[in-house]
């Protein structure tokens, strides 16, 4: 499904230059799910690259979020919902029986819609995942705290408030203490849930360098409603319409020649 | 009428009412503060009672309610909590959980003196732990139950759901999440909805009067196998069964001071706690 790989220039990195022939991370094939009796996906097949940026764009309900709820089984904790397909996550199938979600959900970060910093101190957060894996060496801890807070760029804001609590940070460093949050614990891929909806354009503006920063060390896979947004930061963009997936490809080529009129419709505005 | 003093008519209606319940509440304070006073003295709060229970003080009797109130705690605090843990958390919200919650309000409305027959009949003669401190402390806390249970379930559900699922994203499992980012911001709610029950059954007379009771018991007890005195009862035969009801007078009025004081000032606990905790967890 995945069309040539046009490598991101929004981002003078070097980490940019990636190897085009990059291998897929996630393979998605025939995946279907329902809240009880409703469908919300559609027999959904698509390969998400390693190592790059992938948005999914769609007006509201069109099944985005449930979608990227899969790829960490993050729908399982939701009564009566059911799924049919394959999700293979390096080759392996996450709903096999012998998967273990607490290994999936580590290898598998998530940063919400709404950021949920828990009402602990900025390291209790941290140090949360970390923990909850059986690291008890505070010198250990400290260094993960302070690696995880380097990488999500805000560790200069808050290194002298380590102790304080998260809740009174603002809202785009409390986005990037969950990021910070989800690092922590070593993922491979890392899902985003409309991560900067809810802020200012100036944090939204350090969430997507953020994405460039950590993009080619992580997979990440980024919900988005703001079509500049995943135009900006994403490599592979893919428009889902009431639970289908309508087009996939690489982002130059799905903003600038869309081969379907759907996804030509809406990302000119015409609906959405 | 007009609809302008329709308006003002029913304001004052309304607000008058309002007053006369403070007025009721007033006046049973002042009542009993007016006549249960000058009864107060170290005699009377350390020494048991003497005479049957026309001179001397009430000191086995705070020390059986004390002794109650603590079993019914031990008893129904992690009955309760499991319960409400398990239903708000673990269990698919459904038929059998319906049944649970109809099971929990019939609990909550179940008149106490038919507790006080159900502690006879199960545990004081069925389990032969015979009147007691265990037989009580069971009775009360079958009572104390519901209100625990759902003041718990309010609690856990106060936590944003957000918390739960940024703690199981991380791999946490179902119990660490509840344990390390569930608990630790509910207790205190768990606690201060809990402690209000626990009070309502240090001040209940039915469900202990053939479960742990004793009429007149100048000793402490020495084990949960003993009867005790408690401090409603003591009042209930001060007031009903003594052959001089004017000479127990004053003693009746200091029971109940000292009751009542006893259960405000557990109130008053759970009111400062709630306070300190909502400041300190906020979200």
């Amino acid at each position: 499904m995945v069309d040539s790989v046009i490598v991101n220039t929004d981002f003078n990195k070097a980490n940019s230059v990636l190897d085009l022939n990059s291998v897929n991370k996630v393979s998605v094939s025939n995946l279907n799910f329902y809240y009880g009796a409703a469908q919300a996906l559609f027999d959904i097949s698509m390969d998400i690259p390693q190592g790059l940026v992938t948005a999914f764009i769609g007006p509201s309900g069109c099944g985005k979020s449930t979608f990227l709820r899969t790829l960490n089984r993050m729908n399982d904790i939701i009564d009566n919902t059911y799924i049919e397909g394959k999700v293979l996550i390096d080759g392996q199938d996450i709903y096999g029986s012998e998967t273990d979600v607490v290994a999936l959900r580590k290898k598998v970060g998530m940063v919400f819609q709404k950021s949920n910093p828990f009402p602990k101190s900025i390291f209790d957060n941290i140090a949360y995942g970390p923990r909850i894996y059986g690291i008890k060496n505070r010198d250990q801890l400290n260094e993960t705290v302070e690696k995880s807070l380097i990488r999500a760029g805000l560790w200069d804001e808050v290194k002298d408030r380590l102790n304080k609590s998260a809740i009174d940070l603002s809202g785009g460093q409390q986005q990037r203490l969950c990021i910070a949050r989800a690092l922590a614990v070593d993922p491979e891929i890392l899902l985003m849930d409309e991560p900067a909806s809810a802020l200012d354009p100036k944090a939204t503006a350090r969430i997507e360098d953020l994405i460039g920063e950590l993009r080619g060390d992580y997979t990440i896979i980024i919900v988005t409603h703001n079509m500049q947004q995943a135009a900006r930061v994403s490599d592979f963009t893919a428009f889902f319409y009431e639970g289908n997936l309508v087009e996939f490809g690489d982002t130059k080529r799905i903003f600038t020649k869309p081969k379907i009129k759907q996804t030509e419709d809406y990302i000119t505005g015409r609906f959405g | 009428m007009t609809s302008k003093v329709k308006d003002r008519f029913i304001f004052w209606l309304m607000c008058g009412i309002s007053y006369f319940i403070v007025l009721i509440v007033a006046y049973i304070v002042f009542d009993i503060l007016y006549n249960g006073l000058p009864a107060i003295n170290w005699e009377f709060l350390t020494t048991a009672p003497r005479s049957g229970g026309a001179e001397g003080g009430i000191f086995p009797a705070i020390v059986g309610t004390f002794y109650l109130v603590l079993g019914t705690i031990v008893v129904t605090l992690p009955l309760g909590m499991a319960t409400a843990i398990y239903l708000t958390e673990y269990a698919k919200q459904g038929k059998f959980t319906k049944i649970i919650r109809l099971a929990i309000v019939t609990l909550a409305g179940v008149p106490s003196i038919v507790f006080g027959l159900f502690g006879l009949g199960l545990f004081v003669i069925f389990l032969k732990f015979g009147a007691s401190i265990l037989a009580g402390s069971l009775t009360l806390a079958c009572m104390t139950l519901p209100i625990i249970i759902v003041a718990s379930e309010e609690a856990l559900r106060a936590v944003p759901k957000h918390l739960r699922e940024g703690s199981l994203a991380l791999g946490a499992t179902k119990w660490q999440t509840i344990y390390k980012n569930v608990l630790p911001y509910s207790i205190p709610g768990m606690l201060t909805g809990s402690i209000l029950g626990i009070s309502r059954a240090a001040g209940e007379t039915a469900p202990i009067l053939f479960t742990a009771a004793a009429f007149f018991l100048p000793e402490l007890p020495r084990s949960i196998f003993d009867q005790v005195m408690a401090l409603p009862y003591h009042l209930y035969v001060l007031a009903t069964q003594h052959p001089d009801m004017e000479l127990v007078r004053p003693l009746q009025y200091g029971t109940a001071l000292v009751l009542v004081t006893l259960i405000l000032s557990v109130n008053l606990v759970a009111i400062f706690l709630r306070i300190h905790f909502r400041r300190k967890y906020k979200w």
